[in-house]
């Protein structure tokens, strides 16, 4: 990032322009600074976070604001920890996450497995129901979810979240359109003829070749999980159970909001997404996109 | 947009006994789990739910004291100046963050598929950050950056006022974007905006991708200029693309709960202009203790959606989400 290479797209541009086609770089340009101008309010705010958890709370709210670095990160993190339960809650969540992401590999990949290679009495009825729950709004659920729980006794525990959601309809869809186009059906034909059972079959033919899928669902079911809000408000009452999120509301529910601290805890619940993201973003936005435009 | 291939013949070669029976049974039992879990944590709450709503009751005092009270639930809720409110600023935060999100949302898919297909994963990358971050960490975040005396927004702007020539586009006093009544509802949906553009641009890009690029080259040759193409051939084809995001942002839009929740601290912020009609449920269910009302209320929000969605589908639809089913 030297200030070298910034006059060049520029005279890039006028020398076409002087020329026989002028119209497209010009645009290009257009489009390059719309992008660019866009792309900078959508990281400005994470930019904030990042500066803001280094800074105490009379910092953040001076004027001007902090731009750049403070040195009250450790003070900040300290003033976390004796607030909250911190990491028990960053462990509450990546608890349930962990075990609705492997559940749900799990359940819908047998699914998706059954839907795609078998035919059986009934299948397009069950699959046709199956995509027809997707429709449902999530909201019709809501007070008898918190009713059910209770009457459960589940209130409170991490199980009221991770055992409704060990299945999902989307996961399914997205299984059954992998195995249905990557896996041809000589494959689980040639296992059954050398006697292989039905969940052999898919433990040793189908789990091996539907890696990609996985990934997807897995990424996408993890980040789902790990951001919940609506189901932990509803389910966890104490600060030893809450899961990062919830915690971190309630240090800004107290009046006199310690915003460094906060600040803290909100970078220490996003990092781990901002790393899973660096590595995996083609896949898990795929995976995510492919929700909106199957559900 | 092809049909799923669903049932290609198979001859099945037949076995003996157990071999036949875990054949013939084996795949119901891999798809039982997700069907048992639907019944008993979705299907079963939902006529729980219709149940409810025709009921009064308070939670925590036993099923014995449920009443039946007819459709005095509904009665009430319609009633109830609140649940009209609720309403109204929910169906207003739909509009004044649908809009802007989708308008936003096709220039910048456009660019990027004109001019910047190499650098397009790495752009969609950027703007696709806010979807995968928590909302309260977005909420928070958000709620210094708007802070009335010390915000960096207000700061921003403060310091544009002070140029010369564009300055007055600028407010020179201080805004005070979460308390003031009617700076509430845009405060919010320009945090929903932010949030969910570069989930939209995605769905975008694919449709405009999945126009083939030879309908413009014979366009071309038949002379189309550039506008014709964009006017004849781009929006026809990006129809069901726009019909599915809107239809998606509608869905959302009016379950808006957890951006309003944590933006106003759980209140609904300045009387009540950012309490959405989810936020209401809860409160009806959690502080008034009404579940028969917050059931109700679930139901009328359910009819609310379901027309605007019938709505939306004679104005833009065709055959609705089932056209872009296939897609691959």
């Amino acid at each position: 990032m030297t200030s070298a290479p910034a006059p060049k797209p520029l005279s890039k541009a006028a020398r076409p322009a002087a020329g026989i086609s002028g119209r497209a770089p010009l645009s290009r340009l257009g489009a390059i600074a719309l992008l660019a101008f866009g792309g900078l309010l959508t990281l400005l705010p994470f930019y904030f976070m990042f500066i803001f958890a280094t800074h105490p709370r009379q910092e953040i709210f001076s004027i001007p604001p902090p731009v750049w670095f403070g040195d009250h990160l450790g003070a900040n993190y300290d003033s976390l920890l004796s607030r909250i339960p911190f990491w028990r809650n960053l462990w509450n969540s990546l608890y349930l996450s962990v075990l609705t992401t492997g559940t749900t590999l799990f359940f819908c990949s047998l699914g998706g497995f059954a839907f795609a290679m078998y035919d059986f009495k009934g299948k397009n009825f069950l699959f046709g129901s199956l995509l027809t729950t997707l429709l449902i709004p999530s909201s019709l659920n809501i007070v008898p979810y918190a009713l059910i729980m209770q009457a459960l006794g589940w209130i409170d525990t991490p199980r009221a979240l991770w055992i409704p959601g060990m299945a999902s309809a989307f996961g399914i869809f997205l299984m059954r359109q992998y195995i249905g186009s990557a896996i041809p059906k000589e494959l689980v034909e040639a296992a059954r003829i050398d006697g292989a059972s039905e969940f052999t079959t898919y433990r040793k033919v189908i789990v091996p070749l539907t890696g990609p899928a996985m990934a997807t669902l897995g990424l996408v079911t993890f980040v789902q999980s790990w951001n919940n809000f609506l189901g932990p408000l509803i389910i966890f009452r104490s600060a030893e159970t809450y899961t990062a999120p919830l915690a971190l509301r309630t240090l800004q529910s107290i009046a006199n909001t310690d915003w460094g601290a906060l600040m803290c805890g909100v970078v220490l619940t996003v990092i781990p997404l901002l790393i899973i993201f660096a590595f995996a973003s083609k896949r898990l936005i795929e995976g995510l996109t492919a929700g909106a435009v199957k559900g | 947009m092809t049909v799923i291939p669903t049932k290609p013949p198979t001859r099945r070669t037949s076995a003996g006994g157990w071999d036949n029976f875990q054949r013939r049974y084996a795949p119901y039992i891999f798809i039982s789990p997700f069907f048992v879990l639907f019944l008993i944590f979705g299907l079963f709450p939902i006529i729980f739910n219709a149940y409810l709503a025709f009921h009064q009751w308070t939670p925590g005092t036993g099923l014995g004291e449920m009443k039946f009270v007819g459709f005095r639930n509904f009665a009430d809720n319609w009633t109830d100046p609140t649940f009209w409110q609720s309403l109204r600023n929910t169906a207003a935060l739909a509009v004044e963050s649908g809009l802007p999100q989708h308008l936003i949302a096709i220039p910048l898919a456009f660019a990027i598929h004109t001019g910047l297909k190499k650098a397009q994963h790495l752009i969609t990358a950027v703007y696709f950050l806010p979807y995968i971050t928590s909302v309260v960490a977005i909420s928070v975040i958000f709620f210094t950056l708007l802070s009335w005396q010390y915000g960096v927004i207000n700061a921003i702007l403060g310091a544009l006022h002070q140029l010369p020539l564009i300055g007055g586009l600028f407010p020179g006093e201080k805004v005070n974007w979460l308390g003031e009544k009617s700076l509430v509802q845009p405060s919010i949906a320009a945090v929903i905006v932010w949030r969910y553009v570069g989930w939209n641009m995605l769905l975008y890009l694919s449709g405009l991708q999945a126009i083939p690029g030879e309908l413009y080259e014979a366009a071309a040759i038949d002379g189309a200029t550039k506008s014709q193409q964009l006017r004849y051939i781009t929006l026809p084809l990006l129809r069901p693309t726009i019909f599915l995001a809107v239809t998606l942002s509608l869905i959302g839009g009016f379950q808006l709960f957890e951006e309003p929740f944590i933006l106003t601290n759980g209140t609904g912020g300045t009387s009540g202009a950012g309490l959405t009609t989810i936020m209401y449920m809860l409160r009806t269910y959690v502080s008034y203790t009404e579940a028969g009302l917050a059931a109700a209320m679930a139901w009328m929000l359910f009819v609310v959606i379901g027309i605007l969605t019938v709505v939306n589908n004679l104005l833009f639809g065709r055959s609705g989400l089932a056209g872009n089913e296939g897609r691959r």
